[in-house]
């Protein structure tokens, strides 16, 4: 099963993107002409190394024996008896090393950016998750790495920003603009452009310019490759709905990707509404945005009526991003991937219930998912089965998450 | 012929290769910019870019990030960009192109944006974000427009790309003399000549070469091969320095790019 997630089919989602990186009207390749060579030679060798057999054997098994796939499909049996609806099952990325489904992706480029012989990775982080999973791979496979994060976001994510130093990656702090993930992606396109020739950006996100909105998709389809056959072996049958949190929409295209061309099944994509749904308030695109071209690709923005990006705001670092990933786009005026928001509070909310009924923590971005999918699963009758990815744990955030809820913890 | 080739006809007959400057409109405010624009041009500028401030320009280094954000700060529009335009042109007939990024077009339509912008004064695009795989309707609305759209080879563009851009280019090429983001650099690249050599098999059009050029003798070494010269970075720093006295801005940037420009007299 492993081997062959990289090798596309003949089923309609597989024909996305064209060859010039579109998904329908959105992707592409938006980007200064110092990049587009090496992102043409970076799509030409992961189109080599997606159909070379050891490329395949090597990342499924560091997916297994670095990572620690596969990840778990859990029934939340007594989450499920306390919202009284439909049977609630996690997808536990939360289980994977370095605590989110980042690796997945990260385990991916890495190999490839060995493959094309580059010595140095630059990623940029928000929450934290991307950054750590970068430094631990690259530790492994003896790359540097140089980790860019919102001076701002190194302050809700101390936590990792030490994680990621003690496994030997340097991480250098942006002071532009509202200082979060956005300037971030910013500066490790600067420094791409600059270091290019020895350098590989491991963008953490399923954005940005051709190939990377692909490339990152096809690494994160493990998570809906697992899902779908370990859901018809406990269940015999596909869930009613999927849930997943949606920052550049890593985790949620890699969550979807495999019920697709399923009809029956319902896909939700949330985003977070922060504080509402105002200007500088929140970071749900879909609700408050409008098509521009930001950061390599063509998608749905939040900005002003001049094209000017507007600030975000989210109780998490991750899903604090003014763009969303262009697949997304397409799939939401498609119909076929519908979203919603949770605000900062219903997140809460979640992150606590799930901690008090299962005993998990979760990551705050996946508190997202986990908002709209407990309010589905209350509405929706007990033969119904509702999928939600977990798509990381939540230890980084229990700072955080503690002030946001007025508590003081005291070292 | 339009501005721009004529600036390089004269240029050539004069035996030397054309000063272009940028500085950011609407740093640090509207109607200082304009004024530094217009003491450029006196000063011995021969072709204008202005900057348009965008909140995210990737591919700029930090002193244009930091002049885009004093002017957005300082309360710049597409409208006081219009009037800039307007306030420049009516003091000068110099070329100017507008140095943009792409969503800063699209917001308000590629058509209706161009029409703006040739009705203000402008005579080209040079937008930093959208290369040739993506110009087909920003291509479309400067045609239309009149305006010439210029495009930038950088020194990792291989030659059938440089063939491409060439294809689509007017009014002349763009080399960005290293690899990197904008920025003063105390070395210039050494590959540069044939850099340009490489350009030239596959254009007529007349190239110029920028990013990191900031003392006079590298202006004058890059107008020894080069056909324009492009010097932004020092000029904006110069606008920076001036920040707490706009009055004086425009005379000092006046000052310094008659410094610059001076390397680039007649040859004997
Ligand atoms: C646990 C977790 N989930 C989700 C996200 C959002 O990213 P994406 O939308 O790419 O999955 C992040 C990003 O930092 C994360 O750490």
């Amino acid at each position: 099963m492993a081997t062959s997630s990289l090798i596309p089919g003949p089923e309609p989602r597989f024909r996305l993107p064209d060859p010039r990186g579109r998904f329908g009207a959105y992707g592409g390749m938006f980007v200064p002409e110092t990049l587009m060579t090496p992102l043409l030679e970076l799509g030409r060798a992961y189109d080599e190394a997606r159909r070379d057999p050891v490329f395949q054997s090597e990342f499924a098994k560091l997916l297994r024996i670095y990572a620690g796939r596969p990840t778990g499909l859990y029934l939340a049996e007594s989450l499920t008896r306390h919202l009284g609806g439909a049977k609630v099952y996690l997808k536990r990325e939360d289980m994977l090393h370095t605590g989110a489904h980042k690796i997945n992706n990260v385990i991916g480029q890495a190999l490839l950016a060995r493959r094309m012989g580059k010595t140095r990775i630059i990623a940029e982080t928000g929450a934290g998750q991307h950054g750590t999973a970068t430094a631990a791979v690259c530790a492994r496979f003896g790359l540097k790495a140089v980790i860019y994060m919102g001076e701002a976001d190194m302050e809700r994510q101390a936590l990792n920003v030490y994680r990621m130093r003690l496994m030997g990656a340097e991480v250098r702090g942006v002071g532009a603009g509202q200082r979060t993930l956005k300037e971030a992606v910013n500066e490790a396109m600067r420094d791409w452009v600059t270091n290019v020739r020895d350098t590989h950006y491991i963008l953490g996100t399923a954005y940005g310019s051709h190939p990377y909105p692909m490339m990152v998709r096809d690494f994160h389809r493990i998570i809906s490759i697992e899902s779908k056959a370990q859901m018809l072996e406990a269940e015999g049958r596909l869930p009613d709905e999927v849930v997943a949190c949606v920052g550049g929409g890593s985790n949620a295209i890699g969550s979807f990707f495999e019920y697709l061309d399923e009809p029956s099944v319902r896909l939700t994509g949330v985003e977070a509404g922060g504080r509402g749904i105002r200007r500088g308030e929140h970071a749900a695109r879909f609700a408050g945005g409008r098509v521009g071209v930001l950061q390599g690709c063509m998608t749905y923005l939040l900005q002003d009526a001049e094209g000017q990006i507007e600030g975000t705001h989210s109780v998490s670092a991750g899903l604090d991003y003014a763009a969303v990933g262009p697949e997304h786009a397409h799939y939401h005026d498609a119909g076929r991937i519908g979203f919603g928001y949770a605000t900062d509070a219903e997140t809460l909310d979640a992150f606590q219930l799930l901690s008090r009924s299962e005993g998990i923590i979760p990551a705050l971005e996946s508190s997202h998912a986990l908002a709209w999918g407990f309010r589905r699963a209350a509405e929706l009758p007990a033969d119904k089965v509702v999928l939600i990815n977990l798509s990381g744990r939540g230890d980084k955030d229990v700072w955080s998450a503690a002030r946001a809820m007025g508590v003081e913890i005291k070292l | 012929m339009g501005r721009i080739e004529d600036t390089f006809a004269r240029c050539k007959a004069e035996g030397r290769s054309a000063f272009v400057s940028y500085v950011c409109a609407g740093d640090p405010d509207g109607p200082t910019s304009a004024d530094i624009l217009l003491a450029l041009a006196r000063g011995g500028a021969d072709i204008l870019e202005v900057g348009v401030p965008f909140s995210d320009p990737l591919a700029d280094g930090l002193t244009n990030q930091l002049a885009a954000q004093r002017a957005l700060e300082g309360g710049m529009t597409h409208e006081g960009l219009l009037e800039v335009l307007r306030k420049v042109r009516a003091g000068t007939d110099k070329p100017l192109v507008l140095y943009t990024y792409y969503n800063l077009l699209f917001a308000r339509g590629l058509e209706a944006s161009c029409a703006a912008l040739k009705a203000a004064g402008a005579d080209a695009l040079l937008t930093l974000d959208c290369p040739p795989e993506e110009a087909g309707d920003l291509l479309a609305a400067c045609a239309k427009h009149k305006l010439q759209a210029i495009f930038i080879v950088a020194p990792t563009t291989p030659p059938a790309r440089i063939a491409a851009i060439a294809k689509v280019a007017s009014g002349f090429i763009y080399y960005v003399s290293r690899a990197g983001v904008t920025g003063e650099r105390s070395d210039l690249a050494a590959d540069l000549a044939a850099g340009v050599a490489e350009i030239r098999r596959h254009t007529a059009l007349p190239v110029c070469v920028g990013f990191g050029i900031s003392t006079p003798a590298q202006v004058r070494a890059v107008g020894e091969v080069a056909d324009g010269v492009v010097v932004g970075s020092a000029l904006v720093n110069v606008v920076a320095a001036n920040r707490a006295s706009p009055g004086k801005a425009a005379e000092a940037v006046g000052a310094k790019v008659r410094e610059l420009a001076a390397g680039l007299e007649r040859r004997p």
